[in-house]
């Protein structure tokens, strides 16, 4: 460490003498570039994964055999439906890491320099969001995986799971761009996941994810109807077992173009505002 | 190039407030390119504050500023492709490696992968770092992230390089690489405005040097001026009897040629002396006068002696306030 540094003069000087002045970045340069820096980071703290992993796992157990049996009949019965709708909830609890995470981010150093720098800033967020899809990927692998190993059986064969995946994907991304928004806002990572949590469990549970609606009172099957996660559970239940109608997909698609259309702008704004506070 | 040449920096009048705190209270500069142009100031003079808005990182609240005549609000992007900067928090990213850290930014910069990697290696290299090139960030001694926190600043050399207290804290081994790397960028054309608390650095590296204080300029010129202005060195003496001291005061302020500063203590006193030979001549005289000093001292004046000369009073002593608000937000 030491000898290397006495020639430290003249060889930075020679470096220095290169005055080259690269073309500016494109902005999907710029965001592969960022989503290159998420999965280096990602491969030197490889114990994320636990977490994509075990999060999906133990709702999926929890829940089968917690009220598979009351809601009905029995387990593998329940299974059938609740499957594709567990698969929603894996994937909107990854959403909200998402929005952890880039307040991490944001608040270190690193992100003072990003700024400085004459390259499409949105990239910052968005590279961190197309990283998010593989997230996505694993935990929504990791659900069916294990549905299909205690006995789920989707009738419309691995392309409809497979369609079911892409839909689910590209709703998760729309939904990121909500967390990405408080994510830029919030202080601290602890206030995201705790404004987060309150966003998006009374969601959850006010969706068709755990029971037919049917059964509530018609003033909350309204509300379930216009919960943007029913639109995915239904889209994702009818794309896996095969019945899909044209309808059923596509809500889930306009509700994820909603939500981009919104969010995304908006998380982009505060961002920007954010450099100059 | 083009003429006149245009100012590296430019401000007038520039303001920056949080809350009731004047962090910049109306600053008026001009660097011209090629130098070391040095700001210096204690804890709170708004030295980072300053920085932050030419930079772009933060938005004035008054007044203005230019960076090779684009305006930082209304030209930011003109000026992010002329500047760089080094925060005074390490601003590289901890969860990579350092090679990794300049790989990005030569990327960001519009580098392809192969350029941006050899361009990676290359000032790893320079710097020193290549037996840690693979190793995280966080694993980095505060030295060792000090320079690779410089080196992501110079992936694309930038024309005027902001350093933000580059060496505070660092061993004195560490502080004179980061002298080195400063020298060199220089000697490669780039103008650099750093920050420090230490009158030494500024001395040994600028050219120009601005002393803030609460938000405001209070001297600037080239380090002679300024050294002319505070004294070359800082003569201290203590007597072992302090009966004598009118004595001494009269017999060293002839000799001298300078005024004499009685301290708290009845025994001491001490002055800002321009000439050193004097300093000899003059502890010659008191000896003769049978006036015995218990000890004295002969040292370059601090940045507290800078701002008893420039202020009158210590700098501590203004910026307490500040100091301790920081400490409780
Ligand atoms: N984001 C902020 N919010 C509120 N007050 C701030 C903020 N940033 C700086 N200040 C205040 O502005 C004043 C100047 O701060 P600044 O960081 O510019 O000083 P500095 O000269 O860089 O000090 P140091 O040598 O400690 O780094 C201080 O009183 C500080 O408390
Ligand atoms: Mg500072």
């Amino acid at each position: 460490m030491t000898s290397s540094i006495e020639h430290v003069d003249d060889r930075v000087m020679a470096i220095l003498v290169t005055h080259e002045r690269p073309p500016k970045a494109s902005p999907v340069s710029a965001t592969i570039t960022h989503l290159w820096r998420g999965i280096m980071a990602f491969k030197h703290f490889p114990a994320q994964l636990i977490d994509i992993i075990l999060l999906p796992a133990i709702f999926l157990l929890l829940f089968t055999y917690l009220f598979g049996g009351a809601f009905a009949g029995s387990p593998s019965q329940y299974l059938q439906f609740f499957l594709p709708g567990i698969a929603v909830q894996s994937v909107i609890l990854m959403t909200v890491y998402t929005g952890t995470a880039i307040n991490t981010d944001i608040n270190k150093g690193v992100f003072d320099r990003f700024r400085t720098l004459p390259f499409w800033q949105p990239a910052a967020i968005a590279g961190n969001l197309v990283g998010d899809v593989l997230r996505y990927l694993i935990a929504l692998t990791m659900t069916i995986g294990m549905g299909l190993a205690l006995g789920f059986r989707p009738g419309g064969g691995i392309l409809g799971v497979l369609a079911a995946m892409g839909v689910l994907i590209v709703f998760a991304f729309s939904v990121s761009w909500i967390f990405a928004a408080i994510g830029v806002v919030a202080s601290v990572p602890e206030r995201v996941s705790g404004t987060s949590m309150i966003v998006i469990y009374p969601l959850l549970f006010m969706s068709n994810i755990f029971v037919r609606p049917e059964t509530m009172p018609s003033w909350m099957q309204v509300l379930v109807k216009v919960n943007p996660l029913s639109h995915a559970a239904t889209a994702s239940r009818a794309l896996m077992h095969g019945t899909a109608g044209f309808w059923d997909v596509m809500w889930a698609l306009i509700a994820s173009l909603v939500i981009t259309v919104v969010f995304a702008p908006l998380a982009v704004r505060l961002y920007r505002s954010k450099n100059t506070r | 190039m083009s003429s006149p040449p245009t100012l590296a920096i430019e401000t007038s009048g520039l303001r920056k407030l949080f809350g009731q705190t004047k962090a910049v209270d109306g600053i008026d500069l001009r660097v011209p390119p090629g130098i070391v142009y040095s700001v210096l100031g204690p804890n709170g003079a708004g030295k980072s504050t300053l920085i932050r808005m030419l930079a772009t990182l933060l938005r004035p609240d008054g007044g203005t500023a230019t960076v090779f005549g684009h305006d930082v609000v209304r030209d930011s992007d003109a000026v992010r492709r002329r500047i760089s900067v080094t925060g005074q928090y390490a601003s590289v990213d901890d969860a990579l490696t350092g090679l990794e850290n300049l790989v990005l930014m030569g990327r960001l910069q519009g580098y392809t992968w192969p350029k941006a990697r050899q361009r990676a290696g290359d000032l790893m290299d320079a710097f020193g770092l290549t037996h840690a090139a693979g190793r995280l960030v966080s694993t980095y001694s505060g030295g060792m992230r000090r320079r690779l926190d410089i080196a992501a600043s110079i992936v694309v050399s930038p024309d005027l390089l902001f350093l933000d207290e580059p060496t505070t804290g660092l061993d004195p081994r560490s502080r004179n690489q980061v002298w080195d790397i400063v020298r060199a960028l220089l000697a490669g054309g780039t103008t650099i405005l750093l920050t420090t608390q230490y009158l030494d650095e500024a001395d040994e590296l600028a050219d120009r040097i601005a002393v803030v204080d609460q938000g405001t300029v209070i001297a600037e010129g080239t380090t002679d001026e300024l050294k002319a202005s505070v004294g070359q060195v800082a003569l201290h003496v203590r007597l072992r009897d302090p009966g004598q001291r009118d004595k001494a005061e009269d017999l060293l302020t002839q000799e001298l040629g300078v005024p004499v500063h009685l301290e708290g203590d009845p025994a001491e006193m001490s002055a800002r002396v321009e000439d050193n030979s004097r300093v000899l001549q003059a502890l010659g005289a008191l000896t003769r006068a049978s006036i015995e000093p218990a000890e004295f001292s002969v040292t370059r004046p601090s940045l507290d002696e800078v701002f008893l000369t420039l202020t009158g009073h210590k700098a501590d002593d203004q910026s307490a306030g500040d100091a301790g608000e920081e400490a409780a937000a």
